[in-house]
């Protein structure tokens, strides 16, 4: 399956049959008790952390707010300086996002349609550093980014996702580009192309989907990465929402309501961009594993 | 099939993809396995020892046990959410689409996928605060509905906290498998069901001769993937539980990250992180030696 195109699904929108078939019902209702399982912890959430502290002693965790109070969230947000921490996420996740999918596009171009020679075991490198667990990388690269004064720093972040995020990208893209349609790329060739003008205006162009499924994927995966960030970003104003939040995991300052006020504002981004990203992912990853 | 299109002029391309991966990929790595056979603290000079820090991890009982652990964790990350999302996925497929039509499907599956999406480091302040032992709300309420001999301190006692953690990965993963097994349903032509309705199949027959029969690549893929997935965990325990109670959820990654930055062991943490990752290249390509000659075999 490429990404460019889904088969669409089989259609069953006539009009819900009338249940009458008491297994029919019995299916239905044991699948809403684990959807209301799986989401329950994240309504716990959102229910405490618009609840003032006071009334969370004394009513518990399960009880309807009287009134929203929204302090918890506040006090959170100016304790911790939270503006900077997403700004810090997204230009960082941006600029990944950017750079991995232009790392991506080179090679792929290399591999999937120039075809260059080696490209197997150039296909195999990518595919290896995709399985590579980061505590591998992790210490070199601590001790070298120190050594070039980029320790603790957004940009060493940055650089190090865009290579990491582009290997898969490099892996998917040339499977992609490898089935590119060769009447277009001869095309651009009789018409005089240069192969540097061929990419850009007629392979980028063509496969802007999958760019864009990668995009997705390239800075939501960097938005929620969490263990390099933890070693690199040191300073409070540097840091990445994951790491903001973990770190304060377990501090003496943290009590139920404002857990549960910290979680809900780190939740919010990442359902923003599920809800956005929605489409664009659930075909992603599917196609982005099946080759 | 772009055929012979192997003209010169293209390497050329690969010139900032190469040198990007030989700076961040390759020389860390061989840095890494260097350093694996040396004793250093990361300040000074990294001193030989040949496979000293090997055969010490081979006596160390908290290395053992942090593969221990892993075992159980592919249990909860990589067996029982395929496992259970292939019942899933196949119920909300050809079950709840047919007779309650798609958008149910589709809601079920977008709720099941959510915890997938929330950040790692979300998700472990999500649970530790539900499960703490004295302001969590898992034990209020159990405390309130008169279950306090349930009420235990879910990650702080040794006893339970990998099986809670365990829980909680059962509960992150589940939407992964329920997605993908539902896309690759899709390939299924549905005259394959209609015909064996006709035959009198019931629903389970129909659910093992041809759904998980036809959705083999997803089922490899999802449980390569997952299993992976286990082997490399990291931030879900860092947040949980610090590989606590007393290392008893201790995984091999933050076996390692504790003797880089905590302990400046940095050679016995390299030689620790080595052997994960020849563990995880070796299973991945055993993995995809399966696939290719279970694909072969069916297409015989």
């Amino acid at each position: 399956m490429t990404l460019t195109e889904t088969r669409p699904s089989v259609r069953h929108d006539r009009p819900a049959v009338k249940p009458r078939n008491p297994t029919r019902f019995a299916v239905f209702f044991a699948l809403l008790v684990l959807l209301l399982l799986v989401v329950a912890p994240l309504l716990v959430v959102a229910l405490n952390a618009v609840k003032s502290p006071a009334q969370y002693a004394s009513n518990g965790p399960l009880s309807l707010p009287d009134h929203l109070y929204f302090n918890g969230i506040l006090d959170f947000w100016n304790r911790v300086d939270f503006g900077q921490k997403l700004w810090n996420s997204f230009i960082s996740s941006f600029a990944v996002a950017v750079l991995g999918v232009l790392l991506s596009i080179l090679n792929a171009y290399a591999l999937g349609i120039g075809r260059v020679r080696g490209r197997i075991w150039f296909l195999i490198f990518f595919l290896v550093a995709n399985l590579l667990p980061q505590e591998v990388l992790v210490y070199p690269l601590y001790y070298l980014s120190k050594q070039l004064g980029l320790y603790d720093s957004l940009f060493s972040i940055v650089i190090i996702f865009t290579v990491v995020q582009s290997a898969f990208g490099t892996y998917l893209l040339t499977s992609v580009y490898a089935e590119f349609p060769t009447e277009l790329l001869d095309a651009a060739e009789v018409d005089g192309a240069s192969r540097w003008r061929t990419l850009w205006w007629v392979v980028v162009p063509v496969s802007r989907p999958t760019l864009g499924v990668l995009f997705t994927f390239f800075f939501i995966w960097t938005w929620n990465e969490f263990f390099l960030p933890l070693v690199f970003l040191v300073s409070n104003d540097r840091q990445t929402v994951p790491v903001a939040l973990g770190v304060l995991q377990g501090d003496r300052l943290m009590d139920a309501t404002t857990t549960s006020a910290s979680a809900l504002i780190g939740i919010l981004p990442a359902m923003l961009f599920f809800l956005i990203f929605q489409r664009t992912l659930t075909r992603g990853i599917t196609a982005g594993a099946l080759k | 099939m772009a055929g012979k299109r192997r003209q010169s002029g293209y390497a050329v391309y690969l010139v900032p993809g190469v040198i990007a991966s030989l700076a961040v990929i390759v020389v860390p790595l061989v840095m890494t396995v260097g350093i694996s056979f040396t004793r250093w603290s990361g300040i000074g000079e990294p001193i030989w020892i040949g496979f000293a820090n090997y055969t010490r991890l081979a006596r160390d009982a908290d290395f053992w046990a942090s593969f221990g652990h892993i075992l159980l964790l592919i249990l909860a990350m990589a067996v029982l959410p395929t496992l259970l999302g292939l019942v899933l996925a196949a119920v909300l497929f050809d079950y709840v689409a047919k007779h309650f039509g798609n958008r149910w499907a589709g809601v079920f599956r977008a709720g099941y996928y959510l915890p997938q999406v929330l950040p790692v480091a979300v998700t472990g302040i999500v649970w530790g605060w539900i499960l703490h032992p004295e302001y969590g709300a898992l034990n209020r309420v159990l405390n309130s509905v008169g279950l306090s001999r349930l009420a235990v301190n879910w990650l702080g006692d040794p006893r339970y906290a990998l099986y809670t953690v365990m829980g909680i990965m059962v509960w992150i993963q589940l939407g992964y498998p329920i997605v993908m097994f539902m896309s690759g349903l899709q390939r299924i032509d549905p005259e394959l069901y209609e015909a064996a309705d006709l035959d009198g199949a019931t629903w389970w027959q129909r659910f093992r001769k041809i759904t998980v029969y036809l959705i083999r690549p997803e089922f490899y893929v999802v449980l390569i993937t997952t299993t992976i997935a286990a082997l490399k965990i990291f931030g879900q325990v860092f947040v949980l539980t610090r590989g606590g109670p007393s290392n008893a959820t201790l995984v091999p990654s933050y076996f390692a990250y504790k003797n880089f930055f905590e302990k400046a062991q940095v050679g016995y943490g390299s030689a620790i992180s080595t052997v994960l990752t020849v563990i995880i290249i070796v299973l991945a390509f055993v993995f995809l030696r399966l696939q290719n000659r279970a694909e072969r075999t069916a297409s015989q």
